[in-house]
């Protein structure tokens, strides 16, 4: 259209004015919403990404049988527990040589984690021939020295408002000479569970109890969710009925997760006595939470299909049955797992009603199976949030990130299924 | 077609899976044989109660499973009532072994438990624990008795006529001139706390008290007596600061003139940029709330069905572990995460009779 007759009213000039104004406004909004999302995600991987390293300190251990050992029964257990402390000690004695009064001993002690002598009975425990020999082990730094070594904590501060004290400092200066420090891959993050010191915490048995529940959650959510909506969309005639049933569907997916929470335990725990703070209820719970979404994005997408795929088929003499399941669902399959998995990624975010059913604990132990105790990620980052020991700072933030690496998994495979799958009419 | 649809879908599942947490389908096939077995028996302690008492169960849970061969023992924390009711409910493996409480125990739950087959429950005292009233070092110490704490911060107060008028104290001194001249702030936990019920317990009632008219209701009728004792002012007086203690902390430190309410362990592990009130001439130490001088402190308790000992495995050992000197002794490691230990003696008496589960009687 000709541009200058147009704008030679000035209705017309006032109307363009009006469009561009509302791009502008548009732009902004997204401009301001793109903004705070990057304001969140620097300051998580401000914070977090510390946590994918640790500090460890390497001490030459001399591992004497009369200490570990001393009966030299060599049972695994006993080698586990032996008392590792005073071997860790001499071997930083060696290099901090002024330590030697009772108290400096014990604050010498601490610059090393307190998990260190379980870790050196594991190892002793898997290579019983070490005993008898010294060697240079690197032993994992306690969190206070971990967080220096990280430049959290300034040396120049008033010293009574450090938990590392000038004297500590000092220490970790002297070993730092001998190049016995530095940093390293924090493993201990992605195979352990949690600990109530940081450098030993970890996120596995959170991220397995996650899987745990999620699959649970798919085997149950999934079948139910798909054979509801197919029954409604295709079958079931239209009537007060099913009408009732629609309008209690749609009121489900928008309860609170806390009273799904609340169900479980009546009737999961309660009833039919199911173990408490296993993934197996708590994928039953997450379950019934994104039942509701599963069947509505279904029904939408079995909506879509055109009417002529149902008529051709019915018209080449295919059965009711065979209508559906031969032609619709297979057409309507790629929309509905798509609904799916962004059901399931709502429900991997949620922990209100994980709280009900006792997955909100502390659990070292890496869960196995389904009827395994288990706690899962949004609760682990909550549960480290609330506590006091500075290290956990990072660690949360740490934890936050390996969550939102997996919901982007999710939701980029949802988006792929979507374009490689979906048909356009 | 479907087939090759219902395949996709299955590959979806399985990719699901395997990027959620790097786990190999073996594992899962694993975990449902598995799943027939597991309800009978179980070979994991299970802890729940107070959220006061969570650190040190914790701890002692983990270096417990590090150091021996049982698994580690499962904690949640749900508040001392909630603990209490789910350790009363039933005996069996649906139910936890051990609840931890910030208070004792009282008739009626030992009754409900009585009811549901637990008659014998095992005491067990883990140590002591204090609330402070702290203020940034930043500022002069305040030196408080209960009953200023309880003017500060009650909803009504007394006029003074033997009746009651909303708190219109704003500044320190105008409930003692000895007080500074700055204004009332205090920041502390949210009613869904056990150190709120803690504090509400011992620092405002004991403050209310002095009154003797307010102390008579408590004869007489006892919901007037808890809506004039138990309830915090409504202004700016008053500050919710949420659970997270950490917060009050990193509060007060940016507003010298701000008072908070939080447990000894905080006040422990931040003693260079807190300081603690004293409080009725006491200030809040390590001895003061051990020997039970200073006034806001209280026991911290945990109890063991002692039916479960013997079938629960590890539950002795756990007993051993958390009595035993390195654990709550007096220079123990839970002493590291705020808790205040019993003295040697005190230890000692405990620890044997807890090792001989000697079981409660409330009298």
């Amino acid at each position: 259209m000709p541009d200058y007759i147009l704008t030679t009213s000035p209705q017309m000039a006032k109307r363009h004015a009006r469009h561009s104004r509302f791009q502008w406004y548009g732009r902004l909004a997204i401009a301001i919403s793109i903004s705070f999302m990057l304001l969140m995600f620097t300051a998580i991987f401000a914070r977090g990404t510390g946590a994918f390293q640790k500090t460890m300190i390497a001490v030459d251990v001399e591992f004497t049988e009369s200490v570990i050992d001393p009966k030299g029964t060599r049972v695994e257990m006993d080698l586990k527990q032996g008392n590792y402390k005073p071997l860790i000690l001499s071997g930083l004695q060696q290099v901090v040589t002024g330590a030697t009064e009772r108290k400096d001993r014990n604050r010498l002690y601490k610059l090393v984690s307190g998990g260190a002598v379980f870790d050196l009975g594991e190892r002793v425990a898997a290579k019983p021939d070490m005993i008898g020999t010294t060697q240079r082990v690197w032993i994992a730094a306690s969190s206070e020295v971990d967080l220096y070594i990280k430049g959290k904590v300034d040396p120049e501060s008033d010293e009574a408002v450090r938990r590392l004290k000038d004297q500590d400092i000092a220490w970790v200066k002297l070993l730092q000479e001998d190049g016995r420090v530095k940093r390293k891959f924090n493993r201990v993050f992605f195979t352990s569970g949690d600990s109530r010191a940081p450098e030993m915490a970890g996120i596995l048995s959170a991220a397995l109890g996650s899987f745990f529940s999620l699959l649970v959650c798919f085997l149950i959510a999934f079948p139910l969710g798909i054979l509801t909506a197919v029954y409604l969309e295709e079958y079931a005639k239209k009537n007060r009925l099913t009408n009732l049933i629609e309008v209690n569907i749609n009121n489900l997916a928008a309860v609170p997760s806390i009273v799904f929470g609340l169900l479980g335990l009546a009737v999961f725990l309660n009833f039919f006595n199911l173990p408490r703070s296993t993934p197996l209820v708590g994928g039953m719970v997450l379950a019934l939470m994104t039942l509701p979404t599963i069947i509505i994005a279904s029904r939408s997408i079995l909506r879509s299909i055109p009417q002529t795929t149902r008529d051709a088929a019915m018209g080449l003499g295919a059965s009711k049955t065979q209508t559906t399941f031969h032609h619709v669902v297979p057409l309507a399959m790629p929309g509905m797992l798509t609904g799916t998995i962004l059901g399931m990624a709502r429900a991997l975010g949620e922990t209100a009603p994980l709280l009900m059913i006792g997955m909100v604990a502390f659990i070292v132990d890496v869960p196995k199976g389904v009827t395994d105790v288990a706690t899962s990620l949004p609760v682990q980052i909550f549960l480290w949030a609330d506590s006091p020991e500075k290290g956990f700072v990072e660690l949360t933030s740490a934890a936050i990130m390996v969550l939102l690496v997996f919901l982007i998994l999710m939701n980029l495979f949802a988006v792929y299924l979507r374009r490689r799958l979906e048909r356009r009419w | 077609m479907f087939k090759k649809y219902l395949l996709s879908g299955i590959v979806a599942v399985s990719m699901v899976a395997c990027g959620n947490a790097g786990n190999d389908e073996t594992e899962t096939t694993a975990s449902s044989s598995k799943a027939a077995t597991a309800a009978t028996g179980r070979d994991q302690i299970k802890i729940v109660g107070s959220s006061t008492v969570y650190p040190f169960a914790t701890t002692v849970a983990e270096n417990f499973g590090r150091s021996t061969s049982f698994k580690t023992p499962i904690v949640e924390a749900t508040g001392s009532g909630g603990g209490l009711k789910l350790f009363c409910s039933g005996l069996g493996d649906n139910y936890p072994d051990i609840t931890n409480a910030s208070r004792r125990i009282k008739a009626s739950e030992v009754e409900r438990c009585a009811e549901n087959g637990i008659n014998d429950i095992v005491e067990v005292k883990v140590g002591y624990d204090g609330i402070v009233v702290a203020n940034s070092t930043k500022s002069d110490r305040m030196e408080l008795t209960l009953r200023e704490l309880y003017l500060a911060l009650a909803k009504d107060v007394p006029d003074g006529k033997g009746g009651l008028k909303p708190n219109d104290y704003v500044n320190w001194s105008d409930i003692n001139p000895a007080l500074k001249n700055t204004k009332i702030e205090i920041m502390g936990p949210p009613p869904t706390s056990g150190t709120r019920d803690a504090f509400v317990e011992l620092a405002m009632e004991g403050g209310c008290q002095t009154f003797d008219w307010i102390k008579a209701f408590k004869k007489t009728d006892k919901n007037t007596y808890k809506a004039i004792c138990h309830a915090f002012r409504e202004d700016d007086g008053f500050i919710e600061a949420g659970e997270n203690d950490n917060l009050i902390v990193r509060k007060l430190n940016a507003n010298p003139n701000a008072l908070g309410i939080f447990g000894f362990g905080f006040l422990d592990q931040n003693g260079d940029s807190v300081q603690g009130s004293i409080i009725d001439g006491t200030p809040p130490t390590f001895e003061n709330i051990s020997d039970g001088a200073y006034p806001v402190s209280r026991s911290l308790y945990f109890y063991v069905k002692k039916d479960v000992v013997g079938k629960v495995p590890g539950i002795t050992e756990y007993l051993t572990e958390f009595t035993s000197v390195r654990a709550s002794g007096e220079d123990g490691y839970l002493s590291e995460k705020g808790l205040i230990p019993m003295n040697a003696e005190e230890h000692a008496q405990w620890q044997s009779q807890v090792l001989a589960l000697e079981t409660l009687s409330l009298n």
